[in-house]
């Protein structure tokens, strides 16, 4: 066996092994630095898997050598190799910017270990999409979410309300991932196994099984309060708006993401050939949550005056776009869900990049300090109109083809009264984007504030990401072809 | 240089030209005059594509392919190759006006202004030649944003709040009812490709066809058909070059030529005709037509009035679609180029009124055509071409109009044609009436508001650069009428 | 009616301990306190999984001889992964307790956010930003 067949596997090992070398690691720079290796080692792992996934089918690794049902399974196929290259890609960009935002935000002494929080989040992450156990998953799930608890509690010396809110954002995760913990123990015992593959196997032939319908349910509340579905939002807010902007950047654009993918997994893989329970569960309960999702959120947002937290309802309601492709249970549907997961992370990587940009220079993000901000930071102010209008879903940006792909979805199944509203709810969008850029551009400068623009190791990350933006915005050739063979692979795996 | 070549010219041009204004920021002199020369630049490249197209050539090339099947596409058909001319040729003439009424009204943030200007003007070629629905619509979105910051221009409040309506409503028409039809046809017709005879025929049934014509008459909401029209008005709070050359001409015409660009090529005149899909929108353009007319006789603002006179004449052109027939058809796209002479010259000529006596009511101007006898002789047959009446070009789009009208056998539209015809007399010939005839009240009593009274006798022009440019287009509108052959020669093959 | 809840007491305890638990989670104001109900809430799912891999009368899967019946490893092992997940999560929540009593100077969730609201109400009030709810 060659190294590159270990792969799968090394792409999470790697930075499970190196965590605990980064704590030791005292020197923050050093710290920075390998943590940024790591990363992008991580990164070039899923571009290649990615690439072989595409040319050549699902890759399989059993873990120790035990053959699948018995051993741990990691499988990448075209659904998880592209939240793996989202994850890691989104890593390894937040990082050169997540430097200097790291040293005005966090205490100098604990620099080490929040880096490796960081690596270990990565690991979590990329744990959870990767591993084909469905109790892997969970410990995965644990993985990254104790070391967010941590990344978000390191916003406590801008804000202590950091603490509080890693406190309750740790109450209602424990109890999502418990949740979902009892889902998988009653999926064991009605199927007697934990690999993802042989439960799909099983779960069709056992038919309506009341524990296998009141497993799925416990899975998907678990996964819904880690995905943040609207009413089970209540812990992102404060998560987003007190953890320091790199932290911030990172999560929003990868965190809810791999729920976001366990759901996908958990609906069509395991349960897609299964019981009858999939269409109303998705369809009565996901369906009407993911739209008063998008409504509550977009409007909570029109109101805030910190624009962090802006951003962060702003995600609320974005979940709650996936969440309503997903719900459609149709190809278009799943393809919706997944170019907006890739989109979504890029659109909003960049914004709360671009305000962490804001608060590095004028130590606020609270709009009325940025009055006049585009004349003084004019680079940084550019690339949240373009991530803003990308969020907005103007053509030539990502969030165009997202929308794109979502109405069709709709339209497919002529399901006139949601295209209605999900039209509805992206022009408010725009109302509170606009906000920021009547009040960053045509409001004249606070008078004796003197602000110079962000530094080019935060500027050349967020333009990456804007870049990106327009890019597969422009060419979305690759994204979709991604999206429909992890469309197509969700569901036919199910078949 | 090859026809595909000089058809990306039209939409680069004017960025480099973008680009080079932003270079030269800090010099206005040099500024203005890449404003110029690219705007000399992209007539002559559009007039050089001009000669083949009436030959009949219809050059297209795709850029590329955005999402599978859906492609960055441009091709030349003479609606598009008549709706650049204008943009592009009025765009000479209004780049002189907007240095006279720049500099004479001393703006700031100059470099910004013509940097939108030309991305707009880059845009309205990318409408004009676009290939398809979705790169129309994709052009159509950039030409919105572009023009954003033109109209909040002056950043006052009023600026902010007209900006914000403007934008509410173009993107909200746009994105929430345009966006979906354009989805719509994509499913059902596999296709967004301008297709003479349409896409649409035996492609959906024919009971949903006047809703998915609802959803684009009224999400192209740059055609301010009532009741999205409320943006036009909002929008006059920008500086007169943008309400002359982007909201006479630019935007509010590349709202009615995607009208007809859906008509003609999405729907097909004769599918709409057999069907009857188009029926409604015969009534919402006409009560258009005679509303705007109306509102416009209230309004006391020059700006304001005008822009509700472009409401009407923008629902003249809806209505020449919504008849579908080949003469409607003509009359409309006709309209398109007569009302964008007529237009532009009267909002030139409120801006040089603007400059060289800061008056935006017309119960202010008593007496100044005889101060100002150039600017008031262009407005008089800028106006007098629009209210349709010989030697002026504005004659023969509304005769081709009635003519469809006439065919029909609608007689109600017709009369719909002719009575507000004459309330465009009633609104627009009482301004000219009052600037030549009455007494000037400088010579009575003191006027309060007039910042710089013009002095008694002599004549106080604006600067002239401000008063050329409505001369030159004042004379346009006789050429043209002259002309007018040769434009009904270009667009003939568009309904045969 | 008897004969369910004896049959099946095993899962009884664990709806019972996981009610209670949840209900301190969600009723009580102390963090302390919510954590303890977190543990309890915790500690019934390790039950609810021990008790599903055990076989009435059967021994211990351990490779002497040939035992005729044997409990199911594999739950109890799963298990062992979450009580260590568990251990960390309350180390985690305690330590992020003290970090708030020291800078807060009170554990008492309703304090707590009496003092947020507050900088919430004069951040409003200095940016002038009343019109928001």
């Amino acid at each position: 066996m060659m190294a590159v067949d270990h792969l799968p596997v090394l792409q999470v090992v790697g930075p499970l092994i190196a965590a605990p070398i980064c704590s030791l690691l005292r020197a923050r720079n050093l710290a920075w630095f390998f943590t940024l290796l790591v990363s992008i080692g991580a990164f070039l792992c899923s571009i290649y898997l990615l690439n072989t996934v595409l040319e050549t089918g699902p890759i399989s690794y059993a873990i120790g050598g035990w053959a699948a049902p018995l051993g741990i399974e990691y499988r990448v196929d075209a659904s998880n190799g592209f939240v793996l290259l989202i994850i890691s890609g989104i890593s390894s960009v937040v990082l050169p910017f997540a430097k200097r935002s790291f040293e005005l935000e966090v205490p100098e002494n604990q620099h080490s270990l929040l880096y490796t929080a960081y690596i270990l989040c990565l690991t979590g992450l990329l744990g959870i999409t990767a591993t084909a156990d469905a109790f892997n998953v969970f410990v995965f799930l644990e993985v990254s979410s104790l070391s967010t608890y941590v990344l978000v509690a390191a916003g406590a010396k801008q804000d202590r309300r950091a603490l509080t809110a890693a406190y309750n954002y740790l109450i209602l995760g424990t109890i999502g991932a418990t949740f979902f913990v009892i889902g998988v123990g009653l999926l064991y015992m009605a199927t007697g196994t934990l690999n993802m593959a042989d439960l799909a196997a099983r779960v069709g032939p056992i038919g309506g099984s009341r524990t296998l319908d009141v497993g799925f349910a416990f899975i998907v509340i678990g996964l819904a309060l880690k995905l943040a579905l609207f009413p089970l939002h209540n812990w992102l807010p404060n998560a987003y708006t007190y953890a320091p902007s790199a932290v911030t950047a990172f999560l929003a654009a990868t965190a809810t993401k791999a729920a976001v993918y366990l759901l996908l997994r958990f609906c069509f893989t395991i349960f897609g050939s299964g019981s009858g329970f999939l269409a109303p569960m998705v369809g009565l309960v996901c369906m009407p949550l993911a739209l008063a999702g998008m409504f509550a959120g977009s409007l909570a947002a029109i109101y805030q005056y910190n624009l962090k937290r802006m951003l962060a309802y702003s995600s609320v309601a974005q979940i709650g776009y996936m969440v309503l492709g997903i719900s459609f249970l149709s190809i278009t549907g799943l393809m919706a869900t997944t170019l907006h997961l890739f989109n979504h992370a890029l659109m909003k990587g960049a914004l709360f990049m671009a305000l962490g940009c804001v608060f590095f220079r004028v130590r606020s993000v609270n709009i009325n300090d940025l009055s006049g901000i585009a004349r003084q930071m004019p680079w940084t102010m550019a690339a949240f109109v373009i991530s803003g209008l990308s969020l907005i879903g103007v053509p030539l940006t990502v969030g165009f083809i997202s929308k794109w792909y979502l109405i069709s979805a709709a339209l497919e199944q002529e399901a006139w009264v949601l295209i209605a509203l999900i039209l509805a709810s992206s022009l408010l969008a725009v109302i509170y984007i606009w906000r920021v850029i009547e009040v960053a551009y045509l409001k004249d400068p606070i008078p004796g504030r003197t602000v110079t623009e962000a530094p080019l190791s935060m500027l050349l990350p967020t333009w990456a990401l804007v870049i990106a933006n327009i890019y597969f915005g422009v060419d979305a050739s690759l994204t979709t072809r991604v999206a429909r063979m992890a469309a197509e692979g969700l569901v036919g795996m199910a078949q | 240089m090859s026809m595909e070549t000089a058809l990306l010219a039209t939409l680069f041009l004017p960025l480099a030209g973008m680009v080079l204004i932003w270079l030269t920021g800090n010099s206005p002199n040099l500024r203005e005059g890449v404003t110029l020369v690219t705007a000399v630049a992209l007539f002559a490249i559009v007039l050089s594509l001009l000669d083949a197209v009436m030959a009949g050539a219809s050059p297209g090339l795709t850029l590329l392919e955005v999402m599978p099947g859906l492609e960055l596409a441009f091709k030349i058909e003479p609606l598009g190759m008549l709706f650049a001319c204008i943009a592009s040729g009025l765009w000479i003439i209004n780049s002189l006006y907007s240095i006279g009424y720049m500099r004479g009204n001393g703006e700031k943030k100059q470099t910004r202004f013509y940097m939108c200007f030309t991305l707009a003007i880059s845009s309205a070629m990318g409408i004009a030649f676009a290939g398809n629905m979705f790169t129309l619509f994709i052009f159509y979105e950039v030409l919105t944003l572009s023009t954003y910051p033109l109209v909040a221009h002056k950043e006052t409040e009023e600026a902010k709040r007209g900006a914000r309506i403007y934008l509410g409503i173009l993107i909200g028409t746009s994105i929430g009812l345009q966006l979906a039809a354009v989805i719509w046809t994509w499913i059902a017709a596999g296709t967004l490709d301008f297709t003479k005879g349409g896409i649409l025929a035996d492609q959906i049934e024919p009971v949903l066809l006047p809703f998915l014509l609802a959803l684009y008459m009224f999400g192209i909401g740059k055609a301010a058909l009532m009741p999205f029209h409320r943006w036009l008005p909002a929008a006059m709070v920008a500086p007169t070059p943008v309400s002359a050359l982007l909201h006479a001409v630019a935007v509010v015409k590349a709202g009615v030529f995607t009208v007809l660009k859906v008509v003609v090529y999405i729907f097909g005149i004769d599918l709409l005709a057999q069907t009857g899909a188009a029926h409604w929108l015969i009534w919402v353009a006409s009560f258009t037509v005679l509303a705007a007319s109306l509102v416009a006789m209230t309004k006391d603002n020059l700006k304001a009035r005008l822009a509700y006179s472009t409401i009407s004449q923008l629902g003249y052109i809806v209505l020449g679609a919504a008849l579908a027939n080949h003469y409607a058809i003509l009359g409309g796209a006709l309209h398109i180029a007569t009302h964008a002479f007529g237009k532009i010259t009267l909002f030139m000529c409120a801006g040089a009124i603007y400059v060289a006596t800061h008056k935006t009511e017309i119960s202010d101007m008593q007496g100044l055509g005889r101060v100002m006898p150039f600017t008031f002789g262009a407005f008089c047959i800028g106006a007098l071409s629009i209210i349709g009446l010989p030697p002026f070009a504005g004659t023969w789009s509304k005769w081709y109009l009635a003519l469809g009208a006439a065919e029909t056998g609608m007689i109600v539209v017709v009369a719909v044609y002719m009575v507000s015809s004459l309330l465009n007399i009633a609104y627009l010939m009482p301004i000219v009436a009052r600037g030549f005839f009455r007494p000037s009240p400088a010579l009575a009593t003191a006027s309060a508001g007039a910042a710089v009274a013009p002095a008694k006798g002599g004549i106080q022009e604006a600067p002239f650069f401000c008063v050329l440019p409505p001369c030159l287009t004042a004379a346009g509108c006789l050429v043209l009428f002259f002309y007018a052959d040769a434009i009904i020669a270009l667009l003939r093959p568009i309904v045969e | 009616m008897l004969e369910l809840f004896l049959d099946k007491y095993n899962y009884w305890i664990v709806v019972v301990l996981m009610m209670i638990g949840l209900y301190i989670v969600i009723a009580r104001g102390n963090l302390v306190k919510k954590i303890v109900g977190l543990n309890v809430f915790q500690t019934s799912v390790f039950m609810f999984y021990i008790s599903l891999g055990k076989a009435e009368g059967g021994t211990a899967p351990i490779l002497t001889g040939k035992p005729e019946l044997f409990s199911n490893p594999l739950p109890h092992v799963l298990i062992l992964t979450a009580i260590v997940v568990g251990i960390a999560t309350t180390a985690l929540g305690l330590a992020l307790v003290v970090r708030i009593r020291e800078s807060y100077d009170t554990i008492e969730e309703d304090e707590l956010e009496g003092m947020d609201n507050a900088v919430v109400t004069t951040e409003r009030a200095r940016l002038g930003t009343g019109d928001a709810a």
